[in-house]
């Protein structure tokens, strides 16, 4: 400035000046710039962000749903919730989980194991999250932690529910069970994916499976503010969630609990149905298992009993087991002879033991052979003779037509059962489709006496029994109550008003017999099964003789009274073919291997004066039916008649009772 | 002119005191208050370390900057190439011995404070440059060597901080010393010239970044490109400001920062913070204030009879606003994510420091506006 002078120091200024000037301009329109996107981002765009800003913050936690009840026919619940205790740890809020899990560890009296596999699931999860350390404390665990309680800070004791089945094994093939959902049941069941929780229990298989959707119920739901590390701040908001559906059965728990009893140590089926409604009172299959075991997850010990069991626990037997009939099936093929006109009531074969057809030998169960036997006699001592000359005469086709009609070789639920079985009745169609080759003459002889190709589930023998018994008609067989059920009496006038138009229509029997082969199930309900209802009462009174008559089979299991008086057929079918060498032999039961003894059967329905029950009774290896079966059928037969009042008692007390 | 000289000789202390500029005074501690009470609220309403410290040393730089008002500007301007040089030293042993933290090398080791050379530079270029300007004729600001000794003064510094690595704060530094370089009458050629050339090598400046930089410019062009990585930053930014709305959701009702959703909230994303809780309306305000400060300055430049004074003041006023902008403008999105605080508001000591001193000067170009430096 001192050479500069003046002039120079105002041009400096000058410039300086203007080019501020112009900068402070800039200024102006950035500023501007900056409160525009101030006001599109806080403004304009408020709401999107706010959301974006409520997506971040808020996080939703899925509560597990309370699963549905099941109630057996008079309420009884027979599988419901339980309260259980567990043990809950927040690492996060421990000062030392080391000291704290170790004193835990002696309190409970973990073993290693366990212990090691809690540290894990401890190193695997944030520490934020709830460790569980017991799901299912016993009570004295549950009091002793409570009492070392206040020494134990971060340790939560937890009142939770869990599946609970008080009935044990009585029920585990009709309910199935509930254990932790898999990776293929969320890919199944959308139902489950929507509402899965991790630990959440899914019905895996019997009526707890394909009931999944009405049991889940639904999940409440907590609302959390959570911070960027996803830690829970505070609740915002609790939705109460809604219990699954319960669903009442029609089976009677002390019927159910009989056939337990009567099963004990042996495998085998008992199903009881009403004759009218088609209600199961009971269905077991034996042996059981108890299915609490599946629901914290099965031990290796208790998987490997159930596995490794030669009777096979895990088989639905009642269902998914197929059986040859044996003689079960001879009061159908009595019933298809008759509706046929293959033969009248009095024709008489004279049964010698054994019988030369196709130059083959078929023998009677009886060795020395019954004399001249007529149908009623045949079917009262099962003569195996007089049926192989009958079949004969009959021919496969026409068994068929009659045997699918009252329900064997069809599925007796429609989609109840994933697992259960159809069971096959043969034709000549049938062998030629599956097999490749023609019917054997042979064949319909052996299928006649319920061996050979022909194979039912004891489910299906017990609707065939029930459709016999009931006069005939077509019933529906059920296991879940509803509210529009029909009554016996509606069920009963709706027969007689079916069986009218049967005798009134004139050419209307051909029609509806085909009818009942290929329309839909609930078409035809309660409709005659048969073309003349004498047969069908001929083939009733036949199995009311063998049951009660003196040299009918099962005529030592015969109840006099007539209140529990019932009538049924015995089977015994054969596992394997008796060469002619063990024929002679005639071996005690006892001196044959389980695996080859013969399975015994019985069918039964009663009280016989007026029809309302029908069983089948299986053991499976179990020796003759009518030694071993038609026993059972008979102390089971007392427990159903006398609870048949206590299930009218209550239906007239609880007329609007719908669970 | 020698009349003058002698007549600022004679300014009593309470002629001096009555000449600072109290309205920018209010705003400065207005700012203050606004910041230590968004400090406050980044501890979710607690006086943690944080809100201490930051008040702190608001108290002692303000009264420090206070104090330094009243040193003559002559002293400021006879310091201007020492402090530039002592700042440029720092940076060199910043690059050789300094702290390391979070991947960059950029303090110094004080004992007392941890000091960031990098912060003090924006404020020593400006006053070198206005020293440097202040003694060069006006017909010879255009001539070669008046080009290259400024150019060479700017680039050391920039080459220093790029390497700690710091693209922020190199860029700032940049910016401030290129606006004192065009406000001292440079001629505009030069700038079109070098940014042409700066174009030309950008392709060639690009290879040169830290794979972190390159990510987040190509990052700022597409936030969505990597949500939860880089764009993270930008989007929970966004968001944050987005969901305040016109009157904002409260103080201390940042739910973005509370729950920590918001990086960097003490420092870089301040702004975000203050304006998801004060919304629009708190935002413009702040705007304002920043404007009123920017204005008051530039006002004391204008008044300021000594060139020293009016362009240091001129380029303090201009780089407080590249400050503010490009700070907003990275919070906002309006730009890529480079590492540049809120001038006051930002936690940080260095920064706080370079600021208070830079208002030191403008206080004194107040107080001694008539004096004209020789």
């Amino acid at each position: 400035m001192i050479s500069g002078g003046t002039d120079t120091s105002y041009r400096k200024q000058s410039v300086v000046g203007r080019r501020m000037f112009i900068l402070s301009a800039a200024k102006f329109v950035v500023f501007g710039g900056i409160i525009a996107q101030l006001f599109s981002l806080q403004i304009n765009q408020n709401k999107k962000y706010l959301t974006l800003s409520d997506k971040n913050r808020l996080r939703e936690w899925k509560l597990p749903p309370i699963r549905g009840d099941f109630q057996d026919f008079f309420g009884n619940t027979i599988a419901g919730n339980l309260k259980v205790y567990q043990l809950h740890i927040i690492p996060e809020q421990v000062e030392n989980f080391n000291n704290l899990i170790i004193r835990v560890k002696d309190i409970l009296e973990l073993d290693q194991k366990t212990f090691n596999k809690i540290i894990k699931k401890k190193n695997s999860q944030k520490p934020w999250e709830t460790l569980i350390i017991s799901e299912n404390l016993s009570w004295d665990q549950f009091v002793k932690i409570n009492f070392y309680l206040h020494e134990l800070s971060g340790v939560k004791p937890v009142l939770s529910v869990a599946r609970n089945y008080p009935y044990n094994e009585n029920y585990t093939h009709l309910l199935g069970y509930v254990a932790q959902a898999s990776q293929n049941d969320l890919a199944n069941n959308d139902e489950i994916k929507k509402k899965h929780v991790p630990g959440l229990r899914v019905g895996k298989i019997g009526l707890e499976r394909s009931l999944e959707n009405d049991l889940i119920g639904m999940n409440g739901v907590q609302r959390y503010e959570v911070n960027a590390y996803g830690k829970r701040i505070k609740q915002i908001d609790h939705i109460e969630g809604q219990k699954g559906k319960s669903i009442r059965l029609t089976v009677d728990t002390k019927i159910q609990q009989k056939c337990n009893d009567l099963l004990k140590d042996k495998a085998g089926s008992i199903s009881v149905m009403d004759i009218y409604t088609g209600d199961i009172l009971a269905m077991h299959s034996s042996p059981s298992f108890d299915p609490n075991l599946f629901l914290y997850g099965i031990s290796y010990e208790n998987w490997e009993a159930i596995k490794s069991d030669p009777k096979k626990p895990l088989i639905n037997r009642s269902i998914t087991g197929l059986y040859p009939p044996g003689s079960t099936i001879k009061p159908i093929v009595a019933l298809s002879a008759l509706e046929n006109n293959v033969i009248s009531p009095y024709f008489k074969v004279n049964c010698s033991g054994k019988i030369e057809m196709y130059g083959q030998t078929y023998n009677c169960w009886k060795k020395k052979g019954h004399g001249v036997v007529n149908l009623r006699d045949a079917l009262k001592v099962s003569c195996d003779t007089f049926f192989y000359e009958m079949s004969r005469r009959l021919g496969v086709d026409r068994l068929n037509e009659t045997a699918k009609k009252f329900g064997l070789g069809n599925k007796v639920f429609n989609n109840i059962f994933n697992e259960e079985k159809a069971g096959l009745v043969p034709s000549t169609e049938w062998k030629k489709n599956a097999l490749g080759r023609g019917w054997v003459l042979g064949e319909t002889l052996i299928t006649g006496i319920g061996q050979g190709y022909i194979q039912t589930t004891p489910l299906q023998l017990c609707l065939m029994t029930a459709q016999l018994a009931n006069g005939g008609f077509k019933i529906n067989p059920k296991l879940i109550v509803n509210k529009d059920d029909l009554t016996f009496e509606d069920i009963k006038s709706k027969m007689s008003k079916n069986l009218e138009k049967k005798i009134q229509g004139p050419d209307f029997d051909d029609a509806l017999v085909d009818l009942g082969m290929s329309s839909s199930k609930d078409d035809n309900l309660y409709s005659p099964l048969f073309r003349n209802q004498e047969n069908v009462k001929f083939v009733l009174e036949a199995m009311f003789a063998s049951t009660n008559e003196a040299r009918g089979t099962s005529f030592s299991s015969r109840i006099e009274d007539k209140k529990y008086q019932f009538a049924g057929k015995t089977g015994t079918s054969q596992v394997k073919r008796i060469t002619e060498a063990q024929r002679e032999l005639d071996l005690d039961i006892s001196q044959i291997p389980y695996e080859d003894r013969d399975h015994a059967l019985y069918i039964a329905f009663g009280p016989y004066k007026n029809p309302r029950y029908a069983m089948s009774v299986f053991i499976e290896h179990g020796g003759s039916g009518g030694s071993t079966a038609a026993p059972m059928a008979k102390k089971l037969f007392k427990v159903v008649i006398d609870r048949h009042e206590e299930r009218e008692k209550f239906k007239q007390k609880n007329i609007n009772f719908i669970a | 002119m020698f009349q003058e000289t002698a007549l600022s000789g004679q300014i009593t202390f309470f002629q001096k005191l009555r000449s600072l500029d109290y309205i920018l005074l209010f705003c400065l501690l207005i700012l203050g208050l606004v910041s230590s009470l968004s400090m406050y609220s980044t501890e979710g309403g607690e006086v943690l370390y944080h809100t201490k410290s930051h008040v702190i040393r608001f108290i002692v730089f303000f009264s420090m900057m206070l104090i330094f008002s009243f040193v003559n500007l002559k002293l400021w301007h006879s310091i201007g190439y020492i402090f530039y040089f002592v700042v440029l030293c720092l940076l060199i042993w910043a690059s050789l011995y300094g702290v390391k933290a979070s991947g960059s090398q950029r303090w110094v080791d004080l004992y007392f404070i941890n000091l960031q050379p990098s912060e003090l530079m924006k404020v020593a270029i400006i006053m070198c440059f206005a020293k440097f300007y202040h003694r060069t004729q006006i017909h010879l600001v255009n001539s070669f060597k008046n080009i290259i000794v400024p150019m060479v003064v700017l680039i050391l510094p920039i080459l220093l901080v790029v390497s700690q690595p710091d693209l922020g704060t190199s860029i700032l530094i940049g910016l401030s010393g290129l606006v004192v370089l065009w406000l001292s009458g440079v001629n505009v050629k030069y700038f079109i010239y070098s940014s042409l050339i700066l174009l030309i090598s950008l392709p060639f400046l690009i290879s040169f970044l830290k794979p972190y930089q390159k990510l987040r410019i190509l990052t700022f062009f597409n936030p969505d490109r990597d949500p939860l990585g880089v764009g993270y930053q930008i989007i929970q930014s966004k968001i944050a400001v987005g969901s305040g709305g016109l009157s904002g959701k409260g103080f201390l009702k940042g739910t973005q920062s509370y729950l920590d959703f918001l990086p960097e909230k003490h420092t870089d994303f301040i702004f975000t913070l203050f304006s998801e809780e004060h919304g629009f309306i708190g935002s413009v305000l702040l705007l304002f204030l920043y404007a009123i400060i920017i204005y008051r300055t530039a006002k004391i430049g204008a008044s300021a009879r000594s060139f020293f004074g009016k362009l240091f003041c001129y380029g303090f006023a201009s780089s407080i606003f590249i400050y503010v902008t490009v700070n907003m403008s990275m919070v906002l999105g309006l730009l890529p994510i480079v590492g540049s605080p809120l001038p006051i508001m930002s936690y940080g000591g260095s920064s706080m420091l370079a600021t208070m001193i830079g208002f030191s000067v403008v206080m004194s170009t107040k107080i001694y506006q008539k004096q004209i430096i020789a």
